[in-house]
């Protein structure tokens, strides 16, 4: 469970991203790409290699999308309803993938924030993508 | 057996030859404990857990997380059987210490994201994708005595 320190604590972190969405979301699909190689196969008709237009402009749009969600974490369900729709109904990824790709953010903000990722900011921001993961999947089934 | 290529291999000898065990081993340990709290069951009797602020500052988990990272050692040495060098100490955590084997996973992570504020952006994607097979492989012999 959030509590309000923490969600302050998100949107803080996630309002100082902002700038270096796309930089932030490249990243961490890339070292999702790396890791988890079964992750690829989303993105079989795309060229996601690092640098790439697709891969940049994902990561933003992705990023952005969690900015947006941080504004008013109370509000996830609201905030994603467009988005579960789209991901229960057209993209279909398997939500064990949500899982990989939060660790994958979780090291992009650690190497991005060095100490300033403090174990109390980990345990928030994990929390947060935790349920952001999990309002995300709500309308798979 | 596991097969490493060369970037592998390599990249692990660097990481551990680097690695400022005094630092990183109490930083990931509580790190775990403070964002998976209910690690700290295993810990009753290392004094203060109450908050981030006492977990870090704890000399008695400062000296475990030393000790711990310091067990890594044998598989950077052994990376070609990891399984067979873990044997004794899965039996230890299974048998003696009683730790649910999924806690292994949560400290790896934690070892990881460490590492990756300590290194930025120089724990590449490829680094991290060879660190995290690395751990995988630990964590799976560590627990493989269980029964």
């Amino acid at each position: 469970m959030l509590k309000k320190k923490e969600k302050a604590l998100i949107k803080e972190i996630w309002d100082r991203l902002t700038p270096v969405a796309e930089d932030i979301g490249a990243d961490a699909l890339l070292r999702m790409f790396a890791s988890y190689p079964g992750s690829k196969t989303y993105f079989s008709h795309v060229d996601i290699r690092p640098g790439s237009p697709h891969l940049l402009s994902h990561g933003k749009k992705i990023v952005l999308a969690i900015v947006e969600a941080a504004k008013d974490i109370s509000q996830l369900t609201v905030t994603l309803a467009p988005l579960q729709t789209f991901h229960a109904y057209q993209l279909r990824i398997d939500p064990t993938n949500f899982k990989l790709f939060s660790h994958c953010i979780l090291v992009t903000l650690a190497c991005h924030m060095g100490e300033d990722f403090t174990p109390t900011a980990h345990a928030a921001m994990d929390k947060f993508l935790s349920a952001f993961a999990a309002v995300l999947a709500e309308k798979y089934r | 057996m596991v097969e490493w290529t060369d970037f592998e291999r390599e990249t692990i000898q660097n990481i551990f030859a680097q690695m400022d065990y005094e630092e990183i081993g109490p930083a990931a340990l509580s790190r775990c404990l403070v964002v998976y709290p209910w690690t700290q069951r295993y810990f009753g009797n290392f004094g203060n857990l109450y908050n981030a602020a006492a977990i870090k500052s704890n000399p008695l988990i400062a000296v475990h997380g030393k000790t711990i990272l310091h067990g890594l050692d044998r598989a950077v040495k052994n990376m070609d059987d990891i399984k067979t060098a873990y044997k004794e100490l899965s039996v230890l955590h299974s048998e003696k210490l009683h730790v649910d084997p999924d806690n292994f996973k949560l400290l790896a992570d934690c070892l990881t994201i460490v590492l990756a504020a300590k290194l930025g952006s120089s724990f590449t994607p490829d680094i991290q994708a060879a660190f995290q097979k690395f751990m995988a492989v630990v964590v799976n012999s560590l627990g493989r005595q269980y029964h």
